[in-house]
């Protein structure tokens, strides 16, 4: 029988592959943070339980963490009080327990989701869950990743497995060669809004095709990452050349039994002929930057077309503010957002410097945060230099954390302001209460932080990636 | 153990009403799983944004919307558009629902993960055809006191009509007994341990 990836990940894991409906599926790798963390825990300490597999977890605090905190910052020095009471519990159940955090002054801390690859936490082949539901990031790596809430992260904790039943299998097959500006954002921003964000429900999806071929590790991570925002729990991409090059240079090559991880790796890909209960074929040759102009990640348009007009998109434009607008061309931002675990790599960084190179943050534009995914990216960035020219233009640089992706920590919008963001979800309220977001790529960002609107014309400005 | 749900229905007719609608960021900084009804759909019940520390006296109600009006803020049922649920894997949205006092919510569709954790905690999530649905809705709308669940035989009861749905039964179990999943799953704790030896001997990079 010819396989998917998919299929071959699910068996793999399969504790009692012939019960009905329900399996358990055990699971290799556990992130945790410290905001759907605390019930879980107390849920396996009340059932007087310490963890299944003690070294499979890995903690740190990210969601909630202050971006302006410095090298060294003393938890007890918190300024909200709430936040502080989450990331003091993380770090007392980590120690209670004995579990691995990064805590917030280590040089390895960062968003989950970003600095389990970076620290080769993330290894192809495994079954990886995470509180939260961008975990689908890793599947990058021909993983089967996908978020959990707390009841399942305390059944992870406390059985190493989850119940689940099995999704159905769907490709989406990327191909053509886009234009010089277009980011992996742009392809899977464009893909949510043909297929909508309920196009992937009950399916785990694989990303395939010479586009997604081409593509770095962190493109292909910007990809799975927001499968969630098209319904789907899991998204992947199947083990190549690519993925192994980076793997490379986080583990030790010689180590016999790496050599046989290699070589089980090699296996990790959708066999010739498998078939899937949902495929579809999407061409990046044409196409544009893509603007999100609603309430929901399927509101995106290119960005220069027309808002569409109905009764059904009525609600998003009023709480948009965009009624009496065409298109989102002549459409002043306030703030610019660059960050989250689907835009704050090294290489998204770079596209924004790229994109404002030696230009200065437009007038209308209030602030403009950098917020670098991890402590790892941040240093690299630092020795490129990238810290300086967003200094230089007048942007904010932080320290690792989601920031304003959803705002827990003070970096928020107020209301009716407008933010060209990274992240991942333009939904009321998320960065902010009656903020209003729009999501875009880094390169985009970028544009929009130096001229404080979208420019009419892209064809003056060259990103080669 | 629960056999039936009845009690008045609520209407929330908003497709793709996602985790962050239900319950907004600020809430998750609560370590505890308990105390969210007050915040549920925040962003529309009331009209200053708050936080944890601020009495929601404070901030003004919004009449116009549903759950703030009675006898919809006594609802047990909660009808709603496609895809709800979708967003965030915060289970705090759940914990909002449950608290507010919401035993089962009906929708043609939901997003995986809140579907998911429903049944964690014991509030029963129905999916409905779309046809089925709308006679529900229609149903509910003249009456909103008489819809009820009847759940060992997955049977919706509007009048003296019935509509079957269609549920896993592992799944209704849970709410109709209250289970714990840690309770059920460690009953398989030899089958995980002689799974686990083989898996962590085929790759021992693990
Ligand atoms: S950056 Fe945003 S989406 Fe990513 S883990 Fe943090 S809050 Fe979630």
């Amino acid at each position: 029988m010819n396989k998917t990836l998919y299929d071959k990940l699910w068996e793999m894991h399969a504790v009692n592959p012939d019960s009905d409906g329900e399996t358990l599926l055990y699971i290799d790798r556990h992130f945790l943070h410290e905001v759907t963390s605390p019930q879980a825990f107390e849920g396996i300490e009340k059932k007087g339980l310490n963890p299944w597999r003690l070294d499979s977890n890995v903690a740190t605090p990210d969601h909630n963490v202050s971006t302006q905190r410095g090298k060294m910052m003393d938890i007890d020095k918190a300024d909200h009080s709430l936040s502080k009471i989450q990331l003091i519990e993380l770090d007392k159940n980590c120690k209670k327990f004995g579990v691995t955090q990064y805590d917030i002054n280590s040089e390895k801390q960062g968003i989950v989701h970003v600095i389990g690859p970076e620290q080769g936490l993330t290894l192809p082949g495994m079954t990886i869950v995470c509180g939260d539901s961008h975990t689908s990031t890793h599947g990058a790596f021909a993983c089967l990743s996908m978020g959990i809430g707390t009841s399942e992260v305390e059944h992870v904790l406390a059985t190493q497995c989850l119940r689940v039943r099995k999704l159905a299998n769907m490709r989406i097959n990327v191909i053509g060669t886009p234009k010089h500006w277009i980011t992996p954002k742009d392809v899977i921003l464009h893909i949510i809004s043909k297929i909508g964000t309920a196009g992937g429900t009950g399916h785990a999806i694989e990303f395939a095709g010479e586009y997604i071929e081409s593509l770095s590790m962190e493109g292909r991570m910007t990809i799975c990452n927001m499968s969630i925002e098209a319904g789907a729990k899991v998204g992947m991409v199947a083990y190549d050349l690519i993925t192994e090059t980076y793997l490379k240079e986080r583990i030790d090559e010689n180590d016999p039994n790496m050599i046989e991880a290699l070589n089980q790796w090699s296996q990790l890909h959708s066999d010739q002929g498998s078939e899937f209960d949902k495929e579809i074929v999407i061409d990046v040759t044409d196409l544009l930057p893509q603007v999100s102009w609603g309430t929901s990640p399927e509101m995106t348009i290119d960005f220069n077309d027309d808002i569409p007009k109905t009764p059904k998109t009525k609600k998003a434009l009023e709480y948009m503010g965009l009624e009496n607008e065409d298109n989102l061309l002549g459409v002043a931002f306030d703030k610019v957002f660059i960050g989250s675990c689907t835009n704050s790599r090294i290489e998204d960084l770079r596209a924004t410097a790229a994109a404002i190179k030696g230009r200065q943050k437009a007038k209308n534009i209030k602030e403009v945060l950098v917020v670098p995914g991890s402590r790892a990216v941040q240093a690299q960035a630092e020795i490129e230099g990238l810290d300086k020219i967003f200094i230089e233009a007048g942007f904010s640089w932080r320290d690792p954390g989601c920031s304003m992706c959803l705002g827990m920590n003070e970096d928020k919008l107020t209301p009716y302001e407008r933010c060209a963001s990274t992240s991942n979800r333009n939904f009321e309220g998320r960065q902010g209460h009656l903020g209003r977001t729009h999501l875009v790529s880094p390169f985009v960002a970028g544009l929009i932080a130096i001229h404080g609107h979208l420019p009419k014309d892209l064809s003056e400005y060259h990103y080669e990636r | 153990m629960k056999d039936k749900i009845s009690g008045i229905a609520a209407q929330l007719l908003i497709d793709n009403i996602d985790t962050d609608q239900i319950i907004p960021t600020e809430f998750l900084k609560s370590i505890k799983k308990y105390g969210f009804g007050d915040y549920l759909f925040d962003g529309w019940r009331y009209l200053k944004d708050g936080d944890l520390d601020t009495p929601v006296e404070q901030r003004g109600i919004r009449e116009d919307f549903i759950l703030n009006q009675p006898p919809y803020n006594k609802a047990k049922i909660l009808l709603a558009g496609d895809n709800f649920g979708c967003g965030s894997s915060r289970e705090h949205a759940v914990w909002a629902l449950r608290d507010f006092g919401i035993e089962a919510v009906l929708a043609t569709s939901f997003g995986d993960i809140f579907y998911n954790n429903c049944f964690k905690n014991n509030v029963l999530a129905i999916k409905l055809k779309p046809e089925e649905f709308d006679k529900v809705s229609s149903f509910v709308s003249n009456d909103p006191f008489q819809l009820s669940i009847s759940l060992a035989n997955k049977q919706l009861e509007i009048g003296d009509q019935k509509i079957i749905f269609d549920i896993e039964d592992s799944l209704i179990q849970r709410v109709i007994h209250d289970l714990d999943d840690v309770d059920i799953t460690l009953k398989d704790s030899e089958a995980i341990k002689a799974f686990e030896i083989k898996h962590l001997t085929s790759k021992p990079w693990l």
